[in-house]
């Protein structure tokens, strides 16, 4: 038996060796805490800064200080909580439904043929229709209220949700669908410990596309038609000038849209917690 | 060893005229075939020989498969496969535990585990395994069951060399304690050798070689009595020591 020892760095000279040979390292290198927040916290201060210094016309792009004012005076003394509760609640109620049926009509296309015949080209037919475009036929059909706002809201929401979850389904590994077999698992119990979890992954992909969506059909919805809401806010300030309330509702969309991917992210990073990729 | 007489005289399986084929190609050719109860077989054969379809036929995972003959297996089958086929999604534990009903399920699970060595490892993700340890959690996934015939499809191809020779000696020692009838395909020549009483040559959709190995375990892959074995067996696959 030889041993090889060319592990062991032979030092000729009296320096210590290197603990390990110099490598160009490929990965970005670890990730320093809050680094995401810098960019805007820039941006932000430039904004500040060229307000402060009167570079700004402030009719067009008003200093941050002006939008927190007005942000609670409108809260305090005008339309602001009404208006938050009022929209948040468009599209809620929107995202519930389509998130509901999204996955339903998933399920069913998913796991039955005669499902899969009825349900999968008619959803890739709606697809095919932009759905922003249904909005005169929807308000013909519901009137201008409530429900038509809401019934947007849920197709937006439930088309994304459908077709991942859907594509998650049908693209189940025969292995596993093999392994049940063998295993003796009842189909119910094929569903819920193979075919639902291995959905999971694809499901939060549509999950988090229908928040986006439920937000965007929501601002769409608000400034065309509607007497109430922050769309609304927004559209009236836009008549009367006041660009500082339109940032203000800007504003207030922005922390809705980042809060609920957040509360997207961390609820699939909880449940998909045995998948570990890159980022983790 | 000694045979088990009293188990050896019922097979466990019993294939008559067994048929298989794709798309009018013959891969099983009437195949006829007894397995004593707790015998440890090899099946042997090149790469497309028919040598898993036999196996899926044997575990009744070939619903799409034309085929005519008759097939008599018992009741209680395990599969092991080559990938471990663990669920992502299932801790080691639950993994092993799938399909598996009854209180003393969970107990049971722990102590499979326990028997190919990966006591401690119950709430680790299959993706944290080694490759040899999640083999052996697929190994304890089929033996919590107790099957009455196991069936394995190249279980150790997709192992390390030096990992494959302990699963050898782990699936030989669990046989011996659990005593379930064994079909083992494999590629290998030398892992029949080693592991099987008796390697049978699947060659052109017949059985083409049964060989009984009377040497005792446990085997060494040195011993030179096995290679009058191993040359027969690789004349019945077509090769020569000269060219292998």
């Amino acid at each position: 038996m030889t041993t090889t020892t060319t592990a062991v760095p032979v030092t000729t000279r009296e320096e210590t060796p290197p603990v390990r040979r110099r490598r160009r390292g490929l990965a970005p290198g670890r990730r320093l805490p809050a680094t995401r927040l810098i960019g805007p916290a820039l941006l932000l201060a430039l904004w500040a800064a060229a307000s402060a210094a009167g570079r700004l016309d402030p009719g067009a792009v008003p200093a941050p200080w002006t939008v927190l004012r007005t942000a609670g005076h409108l809260w305090t003394a005008g339309t602001l909580p009404t208006d938050i509760a009022t929209s948040v609640e468009r599209a809620a109620y929107g995202f519930a439904i389509g998130l509901v049926a999204g996955v339903v009509l998933a399920l069913a296309s998913g796991l039955s043929r005669v499902g899969e015949a009825l349900i999968d080209g008619t959803v890739n037919l709606n697809r095919a229709i932009p759905t922003l475009g249904l909005i005169p036929l929807f308000i013909l059909w519901l009137g201008i209220g409530e429900t038509f706002k809401i019934a947007i809201i849920a197709i937006v929401v439930y088309i994304p949700i459908y077709l991942n979850t859907h594509a998650a389904l049908s693209g189940i590994d025969s292995r596993y669908v093999e392994l049940a077999e063998v295993q003796g698992l009842s189909r119910l119990r094929f569903i819920r410990q193979i075919v639902i979890p291995g959905a999971l992954p694809g499901f939060f992909v549509g999950l988090r596309l229908g928040v986006t969506g439920s937000w965007l059909g929501l601002v769409v919805l608000e400034q065309i038609n509607a007497t109430s809401g922050l769309g609304y806010m927004m559209f009236q300030a836009q008549n009367y000038g006041q660009s500082d309330v339109i940032l203000v509702g800007l504003l207030v969309y922005g922390v809705f849209g980042l809060v609920s991917d957040s509360a997207v992210r961390l609820i699939e990073r909880r449940v998909l917690s045995w998948r570990r990729t890159l980022s983790s | 060893m000694a045979p088990h007489t009293e188990q050896l005289t019922r097979p466990a399986v019993r294939l008559r005229g067994l048929t298989r084929s794709f798309d009018g190609r013959t891969v099983l050719d009437g195949i006829d075939l007894d397995l004593p109860a707790g015998q440890f077989t090899a099946l042997l054969g090149h790469s497309g020989s028919g040598k898993s379809t036999l196996l899926r036929a044997v575990a009744g995972l070939d619903h799409k498969v034309t085929g005519s003959g008759r097939l008599d297996a018992p009741e209680r089958v395990s599969v092991v496969f080559q990938d471990s086929r663990l669920l992502p999604w299932r801790r080691v534990l639950d993994n092993v535990l799938l399909g598996l009903d009854g209180k003393d399920a969970e107990r049971r699970g722990r102590e499979a585990l326990a028997e190919v060595g990966l006591e401690g490892r119950e709430r680790a993700w299959p993706n944290e395994l080694s490759g040899g340890e999640a083999q052996r959690a697929a190994l304890a996934r089929s033996l919590v069951r107790e099957p009455e015939l196991l069936l394995a499809d190249e279980p150790f191809g997709a192992l390390d060399a030096l990992t494959r020779i302990r699963m050898h000696g782990l699936l030989r020692e669990l046989w011996k304690r659990h005593r379930p009838s064994v079909l083992l395909v494999t590629h290998d020549v030398d892992e029949a050798i080693v592991l099987a009483d008796r390697v049978l040559v699947l060659d052109k959709g017949r059985i083409g070689l049964d060989l009984t190995i009377d040497r005792p375990h446990p085997r060494s892959y040195r011993d030179p009595l096995l290679g009058e074995y191993r040359e027969r067996l690789l004349a019945a696959l077509g090769v020569t020591e000269d060219h292998a």
